[in-house]
């Protein structure tokens, strides 16, 4: 017999599910450096999320609404509780926290302007108020956070609001980090620290520490804000239902939500993969803490971490939410990780939309950047444009729906609008899988 | 000279008129009684007023204060004179943990001991305490001057950027990137300075320098856990 | 999240004015914690009696004969004093361990706040003033006593989550902070036997120096081995038969401020709740210091 070893058909290379090609290449990375990797934006793996929900839609047991036609609303108004001025907005979608210094001056500019058009507000970020922010955005809200960096009275009563950052979705419990070559005069300045220095913010607050705490740190800024503006505190998605409660209980007039899919300007990459619960997930718990307490819609819930498209913001207002509020989408609507770049997404190792070193300062698009000569390359106005169309599309598409489910405003969405794809997203979501009256969990259904 | 009684009147009347005396005011004189540990006594203040608070007060006395004098003659609660931009805030007594906390400007006097967290995250204020301090005083502190004529707590001066430290007494312990620095003419003459506006009875020779050691300026592996 | 006051009188002048003081205090300790409130009072006691302090939803239903069904059981004499939603039930001390053992035969649905020879707690769901005004706490006297009002965390509002919790006999525990590792104690804690009732944090931290002291530690020991083994953010007030003593986590950034005169030694969580003690514009007043444990004996 003819030895054919030789001609014996081989084993199929197999790349290990365990130990992927990225897993390989962090490890080696790590074995490299010795540290861990920092990066920008949110969690990237893929997980339960709003396209596992659908809207059931009106035919003859409900009535639709004509698309072109008839009446539905969208606007809001957010701090009703205490405050002498709420907010109104045209839209349930504002614009989320970017600090000056994580984005550029021009870039904030933009999200000013953009919002200003569409009727919504912006908010600052981890590195104070920025004249361009003020100047360009009607309803402006001052984050209050723990580095409390370019915290000033004067801006805290030129803000229409105030937010409370007590966490955020991308690293609820932790601080950001800011890498030296973003540290700019300007930046520096505003921070009161040393040029180039990289900067670790905290994650507590400095003269506070709990809800019981809170409440008395709310009682100073309303007493120095003559009780005009309304005070929202921030959280990541980690125990929304106690965490709401608490918020309430200390004296918010609104409760940001943020999931885990929130973006950051930088952070350890293992705290925004491994940390906090995707936003499908705390909805629904944060507005069952709301009913609890009998404040839902005497508080508003506005929800943010990973809102994409007017579907998205629907399903939110489904789920109970006021509002939602957008990050990382309106720097893409801005032009960031625009495909336009990419011979130099390339030349920095990366490809447009994979771009998350924000923390580098060396975002070709000229957003996530302090560099000059790139901050040059991003027009404000055409920026404000854009996110202005983008966020109109967004209403558009969410009125769209609402009108095929009848409802004459946005808030009369309600969950029973909506169905499950996927066991995960009903048992999150509390949501019956489509085609049943059943999701994982109901009280009484034995499962 | 105008007497606010706050058991009386109220917080939010006496914040409010406090805030109205922006500008030019005559009524320059303020004199606050019944405080009884209350919060949030003449915050945000934006005038050049003298207010005095007749008695020891709460949380956040004197927060975020410009251009005003603010004097408790009691002790103060968490985070008095909390992101003072300008003025003077004096305390008669004890103040309690974060006093100064993030103070970007103006000038904080303790008579009696500071407790924890003394200069929390300052950011150019001047602090002087005729006492002591806690521990973890002028964590992460970034700029401005704590001057301690007694003795400070453990963790002095943790992750500090460029605050001035000068402590007269023992120091229980330093905190990480936190170092003894050589005290020279300019300091000196700085100290003298601060000494004599905090009317303190102390000579800066008594004193040394803690300052940052800037190892921490730098993300590498050894400063990261 | 919580506010938490203390007395403990030197003066013995004072000891008729207990209650009302310690009311007092807890009352403008409410914005730290409006969901409920408990007090421990530390009182007099007849000599060889002590007390088994009650509770239950169902008032004379279950007070009514529940002397007479417990001194049946036990078979001595037992009396009661009923105080709204608790009940105080007076038997010989060395029947006590017997009387609550007989109790859950008994009276299965009545809950026992406190065991010991003097102290008693009281605590239930609601806003101080009115948890104060439902057991006359103003009313009561005694040596030393500690409040509590809670603002829950991760846990029910509910009776048995409210504060102090009694740790062993004539001991009791309050707590302002958040444990971070409470789960994994009460489970360890659950093995070794030791009864646990509720989700909350305080209960475990509770348990844990019933537990130590049950293997012969003392009270100062096992605050130490606190410091030690629960992790998170805490400060504790622990009363006993013949003092208090304070110990705050290694962070120690809740809030805790101390008050002493020659007629007293106060703790309040602010020092709101001690502007109405007699001389406390004279007192040296202080802040404990982190990860150390403080007493006060008679």
């Amino acid at each position: 017999m003819k030895d054919d070893t030789r001609h014996a058909p081989r084993t199929t290379p197999i790349q290990s599910a365990t130990f992927s090609q990225s897993i390989n290449a962090e490890i080696r990375r790590a074995a490299a450096t010795g540290i861990y990797d920092i990066r920008g934006g949110g969690a990237k793996r893929k997980l339960p999320h709003f396209d596992d929900l659908l809207f059931l839609g009106a035919s003859i047991s409900r009535y639709p609404l004509e698309g072109y036609r008839e009446r539905c609303d969208t606007s809001v108004t957010l701090g009703t509780r205490f405050a002498k001025n709420p907010i109104q907005l045209d839209i349930p979608i504002t614009i989320a926290g970017m600090s000056f210094g994580a984005l550029s001056g021009p870039a904030k500019e933009a999200l000013g302007r953009g919002a200003t058009l569409a009727g919504t507000s912006t908010t600052t970020g981890d590195g104070g108020m920025t004249p361009e922010e003020r100047g360009h955005s009607k309803r402006l809200v001052y984050q209050y956070l723990p580095s409390r960096y370019g915290m000033n009275p004067d801006d805290l009563r030129r803000a229409d609001a105030i937010e409370i950052v007590v966490g955020q979705g991308a690293k609820p419990g932790g601080g950001g980090m800011l890498l030296g070559q973003k540290i700019s005069d300007r930046v520096a300045e505003m921070r009161n620290l040393p040029k180039g220095i990289d900067q670790r913010s905290a994650c507590r607050h400095p003269d506070w520490t709990g809800p019981d705490d809170l409440e008395i740190k709310i009682l100073e800024l309303r007493e120095i804000t003559g009780w005009r503006v309304p005070i929202y505190i921030k959280v990541g998605g980690a125990r929304p239902y106690f965490d709401t409660t608490l918020a309430v209980k200390a004296g918010a007039d609104v409760v940001v939500l943020d999931g885990m899919q929130g973006g950051t300007a930088a952070t350890q990459d293992v705290f925004i993969e491994h940390v906090g619960q995707p936003i499908l997930a705390c909805i629904r718990e944060a507005v069952r803490a709301l009913q609890d307490l009998g404040m839902h819609r005497e508080v508003q819930l506005v929800v943010s971490g990973g809102i994409r498209t007017g579907a998205d913001v629907a399903k939110c207002m489904a789920l109970g939410a006021d509002a939602v509020a957008i990050g990382t989408a309106a720097l893409i609507a801005l032009g960031d990780n625009d495909p336009k770049w990419e011979a130099e997404y390339q030349k920095l190792g990366t490809t447009a939309g994979a771009y998350d070193d924000w923390q580098e300062g060396r975002d070709p698009a000229g957003i996530t950047t302090q560099d000059p000569e790139l901050m040059a390359r991003f027009d404000p106005v055409e920026g404000g444009r854009r996110l202005n169309n983008y966020l109109k599309v967004m209403t558009l598409e969410a009125q769209t729906i609402a009108r095929a489910c009848g409802k004459s405003h946005l808030h009369n969405l309600e969950p029973e609008d909506l169905c499950a794809l996927t066991m995960e997203a009903a048992a999150m979501a509390k949501i019956p899988l489509a085609g049943t009256d059943w999701y994982p969990g109901k009280p009484g259904s034995g499962y | 000279m105008q007497t606010f009684d706050l058991a009386a009147e109220g917080l939010r009347k006496l914040n409010e008129t406090l805030h109205a005396q922006a500008g030019s005011t005559n009524q320059t004189l303020w004199e606050v009684v019944n405080p009884r540990g209350s919060h949030a006594i003449a915050v945000g203040l934006d005038a050049p007023i003298e207010v005095t608070v007749k008695g020891s007060t709460g949380y956040y006395c004197a927060g975020m204060n410009k251009q005003a004098t603010v004097h408790v003659q009691g002790s103060a609660g968490p985070g008095v004179a909390e992101n003072m931009m300008s003025g003077t805030v004096v305390v008669e007594g004890d103040a309690s943990q974060y006093a100064g906390a993030t103070g970007r400007g103006g000038t904080l006097i303790i008579k009696g001991n500071a407790s924890s967290r003394c200069g929390i995250s300052m950011k150019g204020i001047d602090i002087i305490v005729h006492g002591n301090i806690g521990h973890m005083s002028a964590f992460m502190a970034q700029s401005g001057n704590l001057v301690v004529c007694g003795d400070a707590g453990e963790a002095l001066g943790d992750s500090l950027y460029e605050a001035r430290l000068f402590v007269r007494g023992s120091v229980k312990s330093l905190g990480a990137d936190c170092i003894e620095k050589e005290m020279r003419p300019e300091h000196l003459t700085l100290l003298a300075e601060l000494l004599e506006r905090g009317g303190c009875d102390a000579r800066p020779e008594e004193f040394k320098r803690y300052g940052s050691a800037r190892q921490l300026y730098t993300f590498k592996p050894d400063n990261a856990y | 999240m919580c506010g938490i006051v203390g007395l403990f009188l030197k003066d013995k002048a004072l000891e008729p004015q207990l209650g009302a003081l310690l009311t007092d205090m807890l009352i403008t300790m409410t914005d730290r914690g409006p969901d409920s409130a408990g007090i421990a009072i530390y009182g007099n006691t007849a000599e060889g009696r002590s007390k088994l302090t009650v509770q239950s939803d169902e008032g004379d239903a279950v007070f009514g004969d529940l002397a007479e069904k417990l001194g049946a059981a036990i078979g001595a004499g037992v009396g009661l004093t009923r105080k709204d939603s608790h009940a105080v039930l007076d038997l010989p001390a060395d029947k006590l361990s017997e009387a609550r053992a007989a109790l859950a035969t008994v009276a299965p649905g009545v809950r026992v706040m406190s065991s010991g020879e003097t102290l008693e707690i009281y605590k239930e769901v609601g806003l101080p003033r009115d948890v104060a005004a439902r057991f006359e706490v103003s009313k009561m006297q005694g040596s030393h006593g500690i409040g509590h009002t809670r603002m829950a965390t991760e846990s029910a509002v509910t009776t048995m989550g409210a504060h102090p919790f009694n740790t062993g006999p004539d001991q009791c525990l309050v707590h302002n902070g958040s444990l971070s590792n409470h789960n994994a104690l009460r489970r360890k804690l659950r093995r070794d036997g030791v009864h646990i009732e509720t989700q909350n944090d305080t209960e475990v931290g509770a348990a844990y120096l019933t537990w130590k002291m049950q293997q012969g530690a003392t009270l100062g020991e096992a605050l130490e081995g606190a410091l030690k083994d629960l992790d998170g953010f805490f400060t504790f007030v622990v009363g006993t038969e013949d003092g208090f003593g304070v110990v705050r986590d290694p962070i120690a950034c809740k809030p805790a401020v101390m008050a002493e005169t020659d007629q007293y030694v106060a703790f309040g969580s602010e020092y709101r709740a001690l502007v109405n003690l007699p001389g406390i514009e004279d007192a040296r007043v202080w802040e404990p210091e982190p990860a150390t444990v403080y007493f006060w004996k008679h």
